[in-house]
């Protein structure tokens, strides 16, 4: 079997004196696209943001892209090859302008404004957002704003994607485009999510967060709502 | 989206708009710069009857512009009450023990033609600018990058800021606060705001986390597309001559 993308070993991790996780182990491979689910305050966004390193696990391991990764300057590189979605597209849109945010992360990965420029138009194209370029962030719409900042993680060219509920907040039409895009997409993503909708669409398999743990939860069209309320180890008829 | 007044341009003639920003900017601190200087009445009325008709030109409407002049004319009231009675001088009239000057109330108007001139240009000039095109001015401008850095930031968050006290305040109301003079309405008010600081501080530490998410290295980048015409140029001219004259009537007559 091929490595996988990310691995999680034995990991552990603590907020404000909480244990939130509890020894999680977990891998991504290639072509994947797992869902992460969990009652409120499992500890869902404290593990994705575990996964490029804006917090440290207290005990466990993390590889990712076929090496260990523990300091600040190794985790700079998985930041670029895995993007993470935020869930609040305001914490992520802070350039004045669609385009400027778009070209943050290339520009940032080394390109030239010119280049920087010419992958945002296209990535900004590819999600059918071409006319947004000149738009000023803070004045788009909710919907406007997650597709945008998706647009500002793809440009990276990333081989992960990472989403905390990308379809929150979002109105049927612009979580059909959204859900649209990522069933096209051949990325391995990770994505945190209560929306039922989106889950059976996407995942391939789906792991659930409880009690610090990670379980495989299972995952078939009219089971899900059963997964999302407690997770089961048991198997269940998949045909 | 914001609600936000402060941040939305007021509507612009199409002229003003095609104009490079730059040169708003830097007209706009021209005129402020001559007409602060000014010490005569005479010069100072040209100078607002001149201001008054850029500010027409440039197609702010009226209702706007005065609606925005009504927030400095609060400050001029006070000045025109405040001076003649605080400038020595020949009294003009008394007020019981208090005496009003001439000097004074001469003074006060003086300050009020320059202040409302002044205001008047900026409003034409720069107030019906975006204001993410007015820091991408500043940067071109080379204005310090941490400055125009702070003013965009600004300009991105201070609406999303203000939504959330919004929020607060309306979750305030639905559980019947009423604001009164009495203990109980300070005590919420200041957890109101120390909500809203712990919820600002809390932001910024995401934007940071989703900063480092995309490779930030401690540069910003900015794109604009300004690009200088000879219109620029004249327009800068005729601003120029204006101002010429309005300085010339000042230290020639």
């Amino acid at each position: 079997m091929k490595q996988p993308l990310l691995e999680l070993s034995g990991l552990r991790f603590g907020f404000a004196g909480r244990a939130v996780l509890d020894g999680v182990d977990f891998a991504l491979h290639a072509g994947e696209r797992v869902a992460l689910i969990g009652a409120n305050g499992a500890g869902k966004t404290s593990l994705l943001h575990l996964m490029v390193g804006l917090h440290r696990p207290s005990a466990g391991r993390i590889r990712a892209f076929g090496a260990e990764r523990a300091c600040e300057e190794d985790f700079r590189e998985v930041r670029a090859r895995a993007g993470l979605l935020f869930q609040d597209s305001d914490d992520q849109l802070f350039c004045p302008t669609v385009l400027e945010d778009v070209a943050f992360g290339p520009l940032n990965l080394g390109r030239t404004p010119r280049e920087a420029q010419a992958i945002a138009l296209h990535t900004l194209g590819l999600l059918g957002l071409a006319d947004f370029a000149e738009r000023v962030t803070h004045r788009l719409s909710g919907g406007e704003k997650r597709l945008v900042a998706l647009a500002a993680v793809l440009a990276m060219q990333p081989e992960v994607l990472l989403m905390d509920e990308p379809t929150n907040g979002l109105d049927e039409r612009a979580e059909e485009r959204l859900i649209r895009y990522l069933e096209g997409s051949s990325l391995a993503m990770v994505f945190v999510s209560h929306d039922r909708r989106l889950v059976e669409r996407l995942a391939t398999r789906a792991v659930v967060l409880e009690n610090g743990r990670l379980g495989e939860a299972v995952l078939h069209a009219h089971a899900y709502s059963h997964a999302a309320l407690h997770a089961h180890a048991r198997a269940h008829d998949l045909s | 989206m914001s609600r936000l007044a402060l941040f939305v341009p007021m509507a612009g003639a199409a002229w003003v708009g095609e104009c490079d920003p730059r040169l708003r900017v830097v007209a706009a601190g021209l005129i402020a710069l001559a007409v602060v200087s000014l010490q005569t009445r005479t010069a100072a009325g040209l100078a607002l009857a001149l201001c008054a008709l850029l500010a027409l030109a440039a197609g702010s409407g009226s209702g706007t512009l005065v609606r925005r002049l009504l927030a400095l004319e609060g400050f001029m009231l006070v000045l025109l009450v405040m001076l003649p009675f605080s400038v020595p001088g020949p009294a003009l009239f008394a007020l019981g023990p208090l005496s009003a000057s001439e000097a004074g109330l001469a003074r006060a108007i003086l300050i009020v033609l320059k202040a409302n001139a002044v205001a008047l240009a900026v409003l034409a000039l720069v107030g019906s600018m975006e204001p993410v095109v007015l820091g991408h001015a500043l940067a071109r401008l080379r204005v310090p990058a941490k400055l125009v850095q702070l003013f965009l930031f600004t300009v991105r968050y201070v609406g999303v800021i203000h939504d959330e006290y919004r929020r607060l305040r309306q979750a305030m109301r639905a559980r019947a606060f009423v604001a009164r003079a009495d203990r109980h309405t300070w005590r919420s008010f200041g957890w109101l705001i120390g909500m809203l600081l712990v919820r600002s501080f809390e932001r910024s530490e995401r934007i940071v986390a989703a900063m480092k998410c995309r490779g930030f290295d401690g540069r910003f980048h900015l794109f604009d597309r300004f690009a200088w015409r000879p219109r620029d140029t004249v327009l800068g001219a005729v601003l120029l001559v204006a101002i010429a004259g309005v300085l010339l009537l000042e230290h020639g007559a």
